[in-house]
C-alpha cells in the first residue's frame, strides 16, 4: 500500500511536471517574442532561448513518462481491488444469488479503479498544480490579473465540474431503471418468443421495447444538453478570463511583456482544467462503482467461521442432520423445514422431489455454504481406526483407482479421535474437505482438460486421472479432445453432458470421506445416464453418498429414499417400501415407467 | 467512416441532420479560433485598441455556443443511431421465430443492444468531429500562416505531416506486436471473470484461497504484458507530443530573432506563437480518440455483421388469410413430414404422418428428445418441415422451405430433438407409412404449390392460423408487465372482467388477488415471484383468455411440478379442453388421462398410436417392441376412439401396466 502510495505520487509528479512545461513553454516563448520586440542585446533573450528549447523538449518526454506510470499504477491498483474482491468472494455467499451477468458487471466495476486514477485523480492534480503556478506567476506580475484568473479557474475547474458530477448523478438515478426497463423488454423479446410468436403479441412487445428505448434516448439527449452547457460554460470562462486579464493589465498600464506573458499562460493553463468537466460526468459511474465493490466487500459472510476450530473425529464417519431449519431470506418460506437424516459409514442416501423442495439446500448446508436457522448437523467418528484411515472413508476398498485422489485433500491436522462435533465448529473449508463432490452448477474453466479435472486433485497421478475420467465414462470424449486441448469460453466448448461428466470425474477424483452428488445425470441423454447411474451405484457400494436425483430408476440400490417437498420429508423408505404406497414417489416412478421404452 | 453507419446516416433523415450539424458546429468552432487568435495578437501587440477585447469576448461566446449545438446535435446523433440500430435488431429477433433463436446467438444480441451499443457514442460524438475538425483547421491555419509569416508557415507545413506520417511508421512497426499482445491481454483480462464464475467450484474442491494467489500471478503478468504493449503504443502519442511543442519551440526561437533583426513585426510574431499550435491540436485529438473510435467500429461491425448475417425471415403478408373458413374445431393432417434441424444428420421428426380429428385431445408422449417438441413447434410455425406437409381443414399451412435460408437454423426452442439416437419402432413407423401412404405424392404436389408462388402467403396464413391457437409452453414466460396484461397476452382487448374469468377458469385468480397489488401486480425478472405452479396457471390463463381459440397446444405443462400444483392444472387443462382440438405433450399420467387417444414419438417417429383409424396396423407392428410398458401395446384396440370414458380407462390399465414391466428391465439394467 506504502509502494502504491509512492507509484501514485511519481505519476502525478509526471503528469504535473508534464504540464508545467508546457506552460513554461508558452510563458517563455511569449517573453521571448514580446521582449524581443523590445529590441533588447541577444544576451538578454539567451536564456528564454535555452527554456523554449529545453521546455519544448521536456514537455513531451514528461507526457510520455506520465502515461507510463499512470498506467502502470492504474494496472497495479485494479490488480489490488481484483485480489481484494476476490479475497472478499471467497467466504460462501448465498448460493446461486449471483447471476452471471451481475459477476461480470462486479468485474467490470474493478476497471473503475483504472478510471479513477488515469482520468480522475491523476490529472486533477496536474490541473491543479499548473492553475496554482499560473496563479503564482500572475500575483508576481500583476496580483488583480491574479484575482481574475484565479475566479475563471474556481469556476471552470470547481464550479462546473461539481454541477456537472450533481446533475448526472441525479440523472444517473433515472438512466438506470430506463436501462433495466430496456433490458428487460429485450429480455421479453428474447425469452417469451415462443409465447409472443403463438399469440400474435410479437408486434406489440416490439413496440414496447421501442417506447422503453425512446424514453433511455431522452434521458441520454438530456445527458448531453447537461455536458454541452457545461463545454460552453468552460469555453466562455476560459475566453472571458484571458479578456478580462488582458483587460485588467491594459488598464494598470502593465508593460507589454508581462501582460502576453500573463494572457498566454492564463490561456494555457485551461487546457489540463477543461477535460475535468467531462471527466466529472464520468466519475460519477466510477463512484457508484467503487461503492458496489465496498458494498461486496462489506457484505457478511454467508456462514461465520468458528472462533476456535474444533477437530474432526476419528474414524469413519457418520453424519447426522437433525430437524435442519435453512431460510434464505427472512421474509421467505424456509427453504429446508426440519429435515433430519442420517448417514453411516457406508449407507448411500438419495433424495428425491420436485425442484425447489430443497434438495440442493441441503447439500449447501452440509457443504456449510449456507447457515441454518435451527437444528444441527453433526459429524461422529467411530474412533475404532487410526487417524489416517478415515480420510478414504471407503470401507469396502472396492475402487482401488480413485483412492489416490484422496492424499490431496487430507491434512491430518484436524484429526482427532472419536466424538461428536457440530459442523459449525468447524472451518468451513474443512467441512467442504469431508462432505463435496458433484456441485450445482459445475463450471469449465479456460485452461487444459487435464487442469480443470485436476483442480479436484491437485496431487493426483496420470492414473488416477484417468480412472477418474473412465468411472464418468469421459474416456472416449478425453481421447477424442485431448487432455491438453484449453477448454471454456475461449477453447473447446463442452456439451452439457460432457460438463456433467467432467463434475462427476472431478468428485471421484476428489474421494471426500462423504460424497454429495448434486444431479449427476442431468443433461445427459438417457442411455448414458442409464449407463453411468449404474456405474455410479456401482463405484459408490460401500461409500458414504448422498446422492440427489430426479431420476428413479435405480434406486432400489440405495439404501434410503428421501422424498422431500416444501423442505420437508414428504416421505422415506426404501425403493421397494416407497413403491407400494400411494404417493409421490409412486406417482413419479409410474410416469417414469410411461415414458421410458422397454 | 464505417461504411455500414454511412448507409444508415444517409438514409435516415433525422440522423443525417442531426450529424450535419454536430460536424459544422465543430469546424465553425475551430475556425473561430484563428479569429480568437487574431484579436488576441492584435491586442496583445497594441495594433488593436483595447475596447477590441469587446470583439474577442463576442467571439468567445460564439464559439461557446457553437460549443453548445455540436454538444446537443451529437447526443441527437447517438440515441437517433442507436435508436434505430436497436429497433433493426429486435425486429430481426422477432421475425427469427423462437426455434431459431440459438441461447448462444440470443446472448449476443442482448449485449448489442445493450451496452454494446453504447461504444458507438464516442466514436458519433467525438472521433467524426475530430476528424472533420482535422481536416479544416490545419489547412485554414497554414494559410493564415502563409500571409503572416512564410518562414513559419513552412516549418508547420514541414513538421505537420510528420505526426500521421510517424504515428503510420510507428504504428506499422508495432502492429505484430501489438496485435498478439492484445490477444494475450484478452486473455489474460478474461482470467478474473473466469474464475470469479467458477469460484463454487473452487470452493467444493478447496481451491478458492489457493486461487488468491494465481489472481496476483496472474494480473502480474496481465500487468507487465500491458506495459510492454503501451510502452510501444505510447510511442504514437509521444511523436505527437514532440512534433507539436518542438515546432513551436522552432516557430518562436527564429520569430524572437527576427524580431530582434526587426526583420518581422510584433503583431504578426505574436499570431503566429497563437496560430502555431492550433495546427497541431486536432490532429493531437483526433489521434486520443482513436482507440476509443476503434471500439465504436468493432460495435457497429458486429451489429452489421448481426444484422447482414441471419436470413432475412420469410414475409409476414399483411392481409389475414383464413385457411379453415367456419370457426369450427379444425382437423389436423400431417402429411409425411420430416424435420431436421441444420448440422444434424438424423432428423427431428422422420415421415411422420398424423391426423388429429376435429374436438380430438391427443397426448403426446415418449421419452425427452424423441420429437414430441418438434411436432408441436412444427404445427405452430416456429419449424418448416424439410419435406411433407400439414393440412388444416384439407387447406395446406406448411411445405418445405422455400430456400435453404428458410430452414430452422437453431436448436434452442426444441429440446435438443436430434439427440433421441433410438432406433426403436422402426417397425410401427413402417406400419405407419404403409397405412397412410402417399408420401411420393404429397411432396410433388408441395413442390408445385411452392412453385406457383404459394409459400410466399406463409407469413400472413401462420398469423391467421396462430389466431386460431392457444399455446401453453413447457416454461412459460412471464412479461414485464401486470399480471393482467400478461394473461391478456394473446387478445389485447380482453377486458378486466374477461380477465379474471380467465384466471378463475385457470385456478389463478386465489393467487392472483393475493398478491400486493392484485391483478396489477409487475410480473418479470424485476418484478413478483411466481412459483412454477403458478406461472403454468397464469400461461393457462392466457390460453382461456382466447376464448375463440379453437386448437389447444400444451407442452408438459405439469413437467416439474408438485403433486398439488399438478392437480390444479390437470383440473383446468380438463376444463380448456372442453370443446377444443387438444394436442398435448405430457408426461406424467394425470395429464394422460386427459385424452382421448395416445401418441407415443421415439426417435422422430410415430410408433404407437392408440387412436388413429388406420392405426391397427402400426399397433400391431409395435406392440412386440413396446412390450407391455407402452399404453399404446397395451390397448385393445376396440376401447379407443373420440369416447372420453374408454380412453382414460385405457390408459389407467395402461398405466398400472408400465412400472411392472419398467421394474424389471430397470433390475437387469443396474445389476448390469
Amino acid at each position: 500500500m506504502r509502494r502504491m502510495g509512492g507509484r501514485i505520487a511519481l505519476a502525478a509528479a509526471a503528469g504535473v511536471a508534464a504540464e508545467l512545461a508546457g506552460l513554461a513553454l508558452i510563458g517563455s516563448a511569449a517573453w521571448l517574442i514580446t521582449r524581443a520586440a523590445e529590441q533588447p542585446p541577444l544576451a538578454a533573450l539567451s536564456v528564454a532561448i535555452v527554456g523554449v528549447r529545453a521546455f519544448a523538449t521536456s514537455k513531451g518526454v514528461l507526457r510520455y513518462g506520465e502515461r507510463l506510470t499512470g498506467h502502470d499504477v492504474a494496472l497495479r491498483a485494479q490488480a489490488t481491488t481484483r485480489e481484494r474482491l476476490y479475497q472478499a468472494l471467497v467466504p460462501a455467499g448465498p448460493p446461486s444469488q449471483k447471476g452471471a451477468d451481475l459477476l461480470s458487471r462486479m468485474v467490470d466495476d474493478t476497471d473503475a479503479v483504472q478510471d479513477l486514477l488515469v482520468r480522475g485523480l491523476l490529472p486533477a492534480v496536474a490541473a491543479l498544480v499548473t492553475g496554482i503556478a499560473a496563479v503564482v506567476l500572475g500575483l508576481f506580475l500583476l496580483p488583480a490579473a491574479a484575482l481574475v484568473l484565479t475566479a475563471g479557474l474556481l469556476t471552470a475547474g470547481v464550479v462546473l465540474p461539481a454541477g456537472v458530477a450533481a446533475v448526472t448523478r441525479r440523472r444517473a438515478a433515472l438512466i438506470a431503471p430506463a436501462r433495466a426497463e430496456l433490458a428487460a423488454r429485450v429480455a421479453d423479446l428474447l425469452h417469451g418468443a415462443a409465447d409472443l410468436a403463438a399469440y400474435g403479441a410479437g408486434d406489440r412487445a416490439l413496440a414496447a421495447s421501442a417506447g422503453a428505448d425512446a424514453r433511455l434516448a431522452a434521458l441520454e439527449r438530456a445527458q448531453a444538453r447537461t455536458g454541452a452547457v457545461a463545454t460552453c460554460l468552460g469555453v466562455l470562462a476560459q475566453g472571458l478570463t484571458v479578456a478580462g486579464v488582458v483587460l485588467v493589465a491594459q488598464g494598470s498600464g502593465t508593460g507589454s511583456v508581462a501582460t502576453a506573458v500573463l494572457a498566454l499562460t492564463s490561456l494555457v493553463c485551461f487546457e489540463p482544467l477543461l477535460p475535468m468537466i467531462t471527466a466529472a460526468e464520468r466519475m460519477t459511474g466510477v463512484s457508484a462503482a467503487l461503492r458496489r465493490l465496498r458494498e461486496v466487500r462489506a457484505t457478511p459472510p454467508a456462514v461465520a467461521e468458528p472462533a476456535r476450530p474444533a477437530a474432526v473425529p476419528g474414524g469413519p464417519l457418520t453424519v447426522e442432520v437433525e430437524d435442519l431449519v435453512v431460510r434464505h431470506a427472512a421474509d421467505r418460506a424456509p427453504a429446508l423445514n426440519g429435515v433430519a437424516l442420517t448417514l453411516t459409514p457406508g449407507k448411500r442416501v438419495a433424495v428425491v422431489g420436485p425442484s425447489g423442495a430443497g434438495k440442493s439446500t441441503l447439500l449447501a448446508a452440509l457443504m456449510r455454504l449456507v447457515e441454518p436457522e435451527s437444528g444441527a448437523i453433526r459429524l461422529s467418528g467411530s474412533g475404532s481406526t487410526g487417524p489416517d484411515a478415515d480420510a478414504d472413508g471407503d470401507g469396502d476398498g472396492d475402487a482401488p483407482g480413485i483412492e489416490a485422489g484422496a492424499g490431496g485433500a487430507g491434512t491430518g491436522t484436524w484429526t482427532g479421535t472419536g466424538k461428536t462435533v457440530d459442523l459449525r465448529d468447524l472451518p468451513s473449508d474443512e467441512a467442504r474437505r469431508i462432505m463435496t463432490g458433484l456441485t450445482q452448477d459445475p463450471y469449465v474453466f479456460q485452461a487444459s482438460f487435464r487442469d480443470n479435472l485436476r483442480l479436484a486433485g491437485p496431487e493426483a497421478d496420470e492414473a488416477a486421472l484417468a480412472e477418474a475420467v473412465r468411472r464418468a465414462r469421459l474416456e472416449d470424449w478425453a481421447e477424442r479432445t485431448g487432455w491438453d486441448t484449453v477448454l471454456g469460453e475461449d477453447g473447446r466448448t463442452v456439451s452439457g453432458g460432457q460438463l456433467q461428466r467432467l463434475a462427476l470425474a472431478r468428485a471421484l477424483l476428489n474421494d471426500p470421506p462423504v460424497l454429495l452428488l448434486d444431479e449427476p445425470a442431468e443433461a445427459l441423454d438417457e442411455e448414458t445416464a442409464d449407463a453411468l447411474m449404474a456405474d455410479l451405484l456401482d463405484a459408490t457400494r460401500g461409500r458414504t453418498t448422498l446422492l440427489v436425483t430426479h431420476r428413479l430408476r435405480g434406486l432400489e440400490e440405495v439404501d434410503e429414499i428421501v422424498v422431500l417437498e416444501n423442505g420437508s420429508v414428504l416421505q422415506r423408505g426404501t425403493h421397494r417400501e416407497l413403491v407400494e404406497v400411494p404417493g409421490y414417489y409412486r406417482d413419479l416412478w409410474r410416469s417414469e415407467a410411461l415414458v421410458s421404452r422397454a | 467512416m464505417h461504411k455500414d453507419l454511412l448507409r444508415l446516416v444517409r438514409g435516415e433523415r433525422a440522423v443525417r441532420r442531426h450529424l450535419a450539424l454536430c460536424l459544422a458546429a465543430a469546424v465553425l468552432a475551430g475556425l473561430l479560433v484563428l479569429v480568437q487568435a487574431e484579436l488576441l495578437a492584435g491586442v496583445l501587440s497594441g495594433r488593436l485598441e483595447t475596447p477590441a477585447l469587446a470583439l474577442l469576448a463576442v467571439v468567445v461566446g460564439v464559439r461557446g455556443l457553437l460549443g453548445l449545438a455540436q454538444g446537443i446535435a451529437a447526443g441527437r446523433t447517438t440515441t437517433a443511431v442507436k435508436s434505430v440500430l436497436r429497433h433493426r435488431l429486435l425486429s430481426r429477433l422477432r421475425d427469427l421465430g423462437p426455434a431459431r433463436l440459438t441461447s448462444h446467438r440470443s446472448g449476443e444480441l442482448v449485449t448489442l443492444t445493450g451496452r454494446g451499443l453504447d461504444a458507438l457514442d464516442p466514436y458519433l460524438n467525438g472521433y467524426l468531429p475530430a476528424v472533420a475538425v482535422a481536416g479544416v483547421v490545419p489547412v485554414a491555419v497554414l494559410a493564415r500562416l502563409v500571409f503572416a509569416d512564410l518562414s513559419s508557415a513552412v516549418i508547420v507545413l514541414v513538421t505537420l505531416p510528420l505526426i500521421p506520417v510517424f504515428g503510420a511508421l510507428v504504428g506499422m512497426h508495432t502492429k505484430a506486436v501489438t496485435e498478439r499482445q492484445w490477444r494475450a491481454l484478452s486473455r489474460l483480462g478474461g482470467h478474473f471473470l473466469d474464475v470469479v464464475r467458477g469460484l463454487p467450484t473452487l470452493r467444493a474442491f478447496g481451491r478458492a484461497r489457493y486461487q488468491a494467489e494465481v489472481i496476483r500471478r496472474v494480473t502480474d503478468a496481465h500487468r507487465s504484458a500491458t506495459m510492454r504493449t503501451l510502452r510501444v503504443a505510447f510511442l504514437s502519442s509521444l511523436v505527437l507530443e514532440l512534433a507539436a511543442s518542438l515546432s513551436l519551440a522552432l516557430v518562436a526561437v527564429p520569430i524572437g530573432l527576427r524580431l530582434l533583426g526587426g526583420t518581422l513585426d510584433l503583431p504578426a510574431a505574436l499570431l503566429v506563437l497563437l496560430l502555431a499550435p492550433e495546427a497541431y491540436l486536432p490532429l493531437r485529438n483526433m489521434g486520443t480518440r482513436f482507440h476509443a473510435a476503434m471500439e465504436g467500429v468493432t460495435a457497429a461491425d458486429d451489429v452489421f455483421a448481426v444484422l447482414d448475417r441471419e436470413p432475412e425471415p420469410r414475409s409476414a403478408g399483411g392481409g389475414a388469410l383464413d385457411p379453415a373458413g367456419p370457426a369450427a374445431a379444425p382437423e389436423i393432417r400431417l402429411e409425411n413430414v420430416t424435420v431436421r434441424y441444420p448440422g444434424r444428420t438424423e432428423a427431428a421428426l422422420e415421415d411422420v404422418s398424423l391426423v388429429i380429428a376435429p374436438g380430438e385431445r391427443v397426448a403426446l408422449v415418449g421419452e425427452s428428445g424423441a420429437g414430441k417438441s418438434t411436432l408441436l413447434h412444427l404445427l405452430l410455425g416456429f419449424l418448416t418441415p424439410e419435406s411433407g406437409r400439414i393440412l388444416v381443414d384439407g387447406v395446406e399451412l406448411s411445405g418445405p422451405a422455400s430456400g435453404p435460408a428458410a430452414a430452422a437454423s437453431g436448436d434452442a426452442g426444441a429440446e435438443g430433438a436430434g439427440d433421441a439416437g433410438t432406433e426403436g419402432g422402426d417397425a410401427g413407423a413402417e406400419g405407419a407409412e404403409e397405412t397412410r401412404g402417399g408420401g411420393e405424392a404429397g411432396s410433388t404436389e408441395t413442390r408445385v404449390a411452392r412453385d406457383a408462388g404459394i409459400a410466399e402467403d406463409a407469413g400472413a396464413r401462420w398469423e391467421a392460423w396462430r389466431g386460431r391457437l392457444a399455446f401453453v409452453p413447457q416454461r412459460p414466460h412471464l412479461f414485464a408487465a401486470s399480471v393482467a396484461d400478461n394473461i391478456r397476452l394473446g387478445s389485447p382487448g380482453a377486458t378486466l372482467q374477461q380477465v379474471r374469468a380467465a384466471a378463475g377458469a385457470a385456478h389463478a385468480d386465489g393467487f392472483v388477488t393475493e398478491l400486493p397489488e392484485g391483478y396489477d401486480t409487475v410480473l418479470g425478472e424485476r418484478g413478483a415471484n411466481l412459483s412454477a405452479g403458478q406461472r403454468q396457471r397464469v400461461a393457462l390463463a392466457r390460453a382461456f383468455c382466447r376464448p375463440a381459440a379453437d386448437l389447444l397446444l400444451l407442452d408438459e405443462p405439469t413437467a416439474r411440478l408438485d403433486g398439488r400444483s399438478e392437480a390444479a392444472i390437470v383440473a383446468a387443462t380438463r376444463e380448456l379442453a372442453e370443446g377444443r382440438t387438444a394436442v398435448i405433450v405430457a408426461h406424467r399420467p394425470a395429464m394422460i388421462d386427459l385424452a382421448d387417444r395416445v401418441v407415443r414419438i421415439a426417435g422422430g417417429r410415430i410408433v404407437s398410436d392408440s387412436g388413429s383409424p388406420g392405426a391397427s396396423a402400426a399397433r400391431g407392428e409395435a406392440a412386440p417392441l413396446g412390450g407391455t410398458t407402452g399404453p399404446g401395446g397395451a390397448t385393445p384396440p376396440d376401447t379407443t376412439g373420440p369416447g372420453g370414458e374408454a380412453a382414460s380407462d385405457d390408459t389407467t390399465a395402461s398405466r398400472d401396466a408400465g412400472p411392472s414391466g419398467d421394474t424389471v428391465a430397470t433390475g437387469a439394467g443396474g445389476t448390469r
